[in-house]
């Protein structure tokens, strides 16, 4: 019984594998039509990395333990 | 310190040798997601930046490549996400169809539009797995998925690009 299911979702794949292929041709240039290092210095000149959201997250949750237990800022500071 | 320590510590020389070293593969995959040359080439560079933002999470003694791959197939899913409204595949590629009858170009549009109906993440399974005839495994890690999950997304796919097509009167 498995096995017959297994035929027919092959026989499933291989036929619609043969009709996206009439609609969808593979794609045969695969290569980029340029150097694209140029454009990759641009981007790395235009945009400085933002700061992560999980940065300002640790950051405010390092404030809120130094609010509410300013007892942790001695203890940290001997640890450093 | 080798290239990919040097590349953590954000060493440009060393982020422009794995550039250069990966940026036809990065290409080659975002192209075969998305079909489309100008996007393609935006999205490469898109990958890359956010490797390069993402430098310090990067396991220096970790399959670089793998990881660019998973990057790269994430911005072409992101892409495919925002261009979600868009109900057929793009037309920038080169088409090696022959040259067809009114009715055969019918049948070709509404399996474009069938394969732009799934979701991405299955989209994306299709699309390289049956037009591309790309292995499962290399899409499995692709994707940061096992080969099984392969497997049952690509069930799920044909399932659906079956049913969207018998209502629209084509029988695979």
């Amino acid at each position: 019984m498995n096995n017959r299911n297994d035929r027919d979702t092959n026989q499933q794949l291989e036929a619609m594998r043969k009709l996206l292929k009439t609609a969808v041709p593979p794609v045969t240039a695969t290569e980029p039509p340029r150097d694209l290092w140029p454009q990759m210095l641009r981007r790395l000149e235009a945009a400085p990395a933002p700061v992560p959201w999980w940065d300002w997250a640790l950051l405010a949750a390092a404030t809120a333990v130094f609010l509410f237990f300013p007892g942790t800022i001695p203890a940290l500071l001997y640890h450093l | 310190m080798d290239l990919a320590q040097r590349f953590v510590a954000g060493d440009l020389d060393a982020f422009e040798t794995l550039f250069r070293e990966h940026q036809r593969g990065v290409y080659r995959w975002i192209l075969r997601i998305v079909r489309d040359h100008a996007a393609a080439e935006d999205l490469t560079v898109e990958a890359f930046w956010r490797m390069y933002r993402a430098r310090a999470r990067f396991d220096p003694s970790g399959n670089c490549g793998a990881w660019l791959h998973r990057i790269a197939v994430n911005v072409a899913l992101d892409h495919l996400r925002h261009a979600k409204r868009q109900t057929t595949l793009p037309e920038d590629l080169p088409a090696e169809l022959a040259p067809d009858s009114a009715v055969q170009r019918e049948t070709r549009l509404a399996i474009q539009r069938a394969l732009a109906q799934l979701s991405p993440r299955l989209r994306v399974i299709v699309q390289l797995g049956l037009v591309e005839d790309e292995p499962y495994d290399e899409i499995a890690t692709a994707l940061g998925i096992s080969p099984n999950a392969v497997k049952v997304r690509m069930f799920r796919a044909v399932r659906l690009l079956r049913k969207i097509l018998l209502e629209a009167g084509i029988t695979p």
